[in-house]
């Protein structure tokens, strides 16, 4: 009887160690994944990185013809679109939080989020068609018309304007990240306490004065880190931008003029690298966008954590 | 009830009178019919067990329970001859004379400076060198002056959490109040914190009417001059403390400060 | 002093403004959705599911090889991403501790922000450059690693959320924990686990980048995963940035087919969500 109890004993401990270890090895797996992302990644830049070394990230020539590839216009592309879509997310998106977090009425805060949410989940390629055959036409006719007639005197809205272009991009990419900037602001606000409102209140504050006063500026670091996420986001989005922002890699003032991105040349010129240097110089963009989004996510997650933490200890 | 009114329009001028107060969260009423007179310049205790209603009473003293969604307040409350809830009364203005400490400190997440000046900033005030007044005079009736004075721009948040609780008691004089309401102001703190905190509301009370909840009978009996005892909901008794705590009147009282339960 | 009159009205101000700021982002979409339902509509038509692209130039033909090739890859995806997901939530739930389930949560997390053109490129210089031959698989592969992250965490909150007294109680009766968590952890989780698995679903149904230089497309039918295949995404990219005009309609109508898909999965686990938690009720 007891023998008989030992072994059922032993023999589970087998199947409760190959359970952990077929867990593990999945683990093992997942982290294999990534290191070979990182790898991959770097083997493919080595002769890009070992022909024009630092040199790439200020070069301002990215020519597939004389075979000379440098980065810069593309960084400048990228930065811009994304700061554009940034500052507009950034605005709409916070604000759209703080009226979900604490002033809308219950019946109208859980349809609004749900809409909003679902903008997230609309594919990139959906939002390039909608920006190349509505967004673009309508800047091209009215919006940068508009814009030029009253601020034509800042460079950034002089020129031509051709519908596509960093200003449009910016506006595409902004309508992607405005539900990241949105729901995680969200979240955060609902993570201060409510004495702290109340104590705001019972101070004679108003609620706007109460939450723009008190509940934001302790939310700060995590509004902070949710705009941060949401430009990551931004920085990596290859369809949608390479469908509206005009694919020419050049550095130019005007917000109207067409640009590139890391991403969308990637995306359009991959499938055409002829040369060995061509396709390394491609990867090595792959790689500088892998660097950058991790800096950006990492510092976003650590923001945002820094606000839960702090909530969780004041209890 | 009217042991209470008597003793109070023969020794003290009523500050707030409470009449008929009911607050409904939805269909359930956590206080019924509660009348209460509330004498100036003293300090008042509300008791009870848990649950029965002070904490709900004392909110509507301010108008906390604007903020409560479904909360509905039915009856009078009188402060200086106006009924707070009557249409047209400004609430904001209210809170200026109606201030509150909650019963767990909630110091914002800024400097010790700018905690104590919020309230005046709110309304309006921006000269700093009256400010930097009003902050050491709330800091000094708060008896916490000599602990921070050099250091009013560090955080309130590394503050312990009596220091934290009088930093409170500080923010609610800076706005000049004429009534001050606390919720077991004490409850979250150890005892030599407790103590300070007590002797500090019975120096208050030479200038401002103090409304306390407090789930301690012994602190009741040390620190208040008047006492009410709520159970389930409703305003069973009140009186002088010495009376309520000697003489109680209703079986329920007698009970609850033997110790029969709560 | 200021006014409290001044103070209110910036007060409504404010409120008004944040709502502003609500309505213009939930319009948007409303705005998006409303031309993709209007011009998509106009494209959707038994043609258009069940034919072949024609050639260039040609009008007509349909997206039926990219319907079938999307389901294909999306599929293989889902079975290599599945197993390392979910096992990889269990075991950050179950077992891991410290250091090593912090690092990989905090990798799942990195990796959840990489944008999808470099895992492409991962998947190309994995899957498609030693072979010399594009391929679903390789999108396959690259579709699950984009996969994994949600399905790591989904999977390791829906086992963490079933009360630890449950699975206390199995092990306390003698049962192993690999039988604990088979039979009574599980079916528990298992709502949330479907959820999340749905979400990851969603999150590559619509993924182009990938495509481009891993499952390249095609004109023709392809059930074999180690050859190129047709995906919709894909198609509807290459048909929008085309100067053809029946393209571009084309591209409107597959655009609508993503968005229902895509949709259609979001709304399923939002309800399959809300009848676990009435079931934990």
């Amino acid at each position: 009887m007891a023998a008989r109890r030992l072994g059922a004993q032993t023999g589970s401990k087998i199947v409760d160690r190959l359970f952990v270890a077929v867990l593990f090895a999945a683990a093992i797996v997942f982290l294999a994944i990534i290191a070979g992302l990182a790898i991959e990644l770097t083997r493919g830049s080595l002769l890009s990185l070992k022909t024009f070394g630092f040199r790439f990230l200020w070069t301002s020539e990215w020519n597939p013809i004389t075979n000379i590839f440098g980065a810069l216009p593309l960084i400048y592309g990228t930065i811009i679109s994304s700061l554009i879509a940034i500052v507009l997310a950034g605005v709409f998106g916070i604000f759209a939080a703080i009226f979900l977090a604490d002033f809308a009425p219950r019946a109208l805060a859980r349809p609004l989020s749900f809409i909003i949410e679902l903008l997230a989940a609309v594919p990139s390629v959906v939002f390039g068609l909608w920006g190349l055959f509505v967004l673009a036409p309508a800047m091209r006719t009215v919006i940068d018309p508009a814009l030029q007639k009253v601020f034509g005197f800042l460079p950034i809205f002089s020129g031509p304007s051709y519908g596509v272009g960093l200003l449009t991009a910016g506006v595409v990419l902004a309508l992607m990240i405005v539900p990241t900037v949105t729901a995680f602001s969200r979240d955060v606000i609902a993570t201060i306490p409510v004495d702290q409102r109340e104590a705001s209140m019972s101070l004679g504050a108003t609620r706007w004065e109460t939450m723009m006063k008190v509940v934001v500026p302790a939310a700060r670091a995590g509004i902070f880190g949710a705009v941060i996420l949401a430009l990551g986001r931004a920085l990596g989005e290859t369809i949608a931008t390479t469908m509206v922002i005009g694919n020419r890699p050049e550095i130019a003032v005007s917000l109207f003029a067409p640009s590139y991105t890391l991403a969308s040349v990637i995306a359009n010129e991959f499938t055409e690298a002829t040369t060995d240097v061509y396709l390394s110089s491609l990867v090595e963009l792959g790689l500088l966008l892998l660097i950058v989004s991790i800096i950006v996510n990492g510092a976003a997650r650590m923001l945002m954590w820094s606000v839960f933490r702090g909530a969780r200890s004041a209890r | 009830m009217s042991f209470l009114v008597q003793a109070a329009e023969r020794e003290h001028q009523s500050k707030m009178d409470v009449g008929d107060l009911s607050v409904y969260y939805g269909r359930f009423a956590a206080v019924k019919d509660a009348s209460l007179a509330i004498p100036a310049n003293c300090v008042t205790a509300l008791i009870g067990p848990s649950g029965c209603g002070k904490t709900t009473f004392i909110r509507a003293l301010n108008r906390m329970h604007d903020f409560t969604p479904g909360a509905r307040v039915e009856g009078r409350v009188i402060l200086d001859g106006t009924n707070i809830y009557a249409p047209g009364v400004n609430p904001v203005l209210l809170r200026h004379k109606i201030g509150m400490v909650f019963q767990r400190p909630n110091p914002f997440p800024k400097s010790i400076f700018d905690n104590v000046a919020y309230g005046p900033r709110i309304h309006g005030a921006h000269d700093r060198a009256s400010l930097e007044a009003l902050v050491e005079r709330s800091l000094r009736r708060a008896a916490l002056w000599d602990e921070v004075k050099d250091r009013l721009d560090r955080s309130a948040m590394d503050l312990s959490g009596g220091q934290q609780q009088r930093l409170c008691i500080a923010r609610v004089l800076a706005v000049q109040p004429e009534v001050i309401l606390m919720d077991e102001p004490a409850s979250a703190l150890d005892p030599i914190a407790t103590s300070r905190i007590e002797d500090l509301i019975a120096s208050l009370k030479k200038e401002y009417t103090v409304v306390i909840v407090t789930h301690s009978m012994q602190q009741a009996a040390r620190m208040s001059d008047f006492t009410a005892f709520f159970l389930l909901g409703e305003l069973v008794e009140s009186g002088t403390t010495a009376a309520i705590f000697t003489h109680p009147t209703d079986k329920r009282t007698e009970d609850y400060i033997t110790g029969r339960f709560g | 002093m200021r006014s409290y009159r001044s103070r209110r009205i910036a007060g409504a101000a404010g409120i008004f403004w944040s709502f502003a700021c609500a309505f213009v982002a939930a319009a948007s979409l409303l705005l998006i959705l409303g031309y993709i339902v209007v011009k998509g509509g106009g494209a959707l038509n038994w043609q258009f599911i069940t034919q072949l692209p024609r050639p260039v130039g040609i009008t007509g033909g349909g997206v039926a090889n990219g319907i079938l090739g999307s389901i294909i890859t999306v599929g293989i995806a889902t079975l290599i991403a599945a197993p390392i997901g979910v096992m990889t939530g269990l075991y950050l739930a179950l077992f891991a501790r410290g250091g090593f389930a912090e690092s990989v949560r905090f990798l799942s997390d990195v990796l959840s922000g990489i944008p999808s053109i470099a895992i492409g490129l991962f998947a190309y210089s994995l899957l498609v450059q030693p072979f010399k031959h594009f391929s679903a698989l390789s999108a396959s592969f690259a579709f699950a690693v984009l996969m994994l992250p949600l399905l790591i965490r989904t999977s390791e909150e829906a086992v963490r959320s079933v009360p630890r007294t449950i699975l206390e109680g199995a092990l306390a009766l003698g049962m192993t924990t690999f039988r604990s968590t088979l039979r009574i952890v599980l079916p528990v989780a298992w709502p949330s686990i479907m959820t999340g698995l749905l979400l990851s679903i969603a999150r590559v149904a619509g993924e182009t980048a990938p495509l481009l230089f891993t499952a390249f497309g095609s004109q023709f039918w392809e059930l074999n995963p180690t050859n190129p295949m047709a995906e919709l995404a894909l198609q509807v990219f290459t048909y929008a940035i085309s100067p053809y005009r029946d393209w571009q309609s084309q591209a409107w109508g597959g655009a609508l087919l993503l968005v229902m898909a895509v949709f259609a999965l979001n709304i399923l686990a939002r309800l399959l969500l809300k009848s676990r938690v009435s079931v934990l009720r």
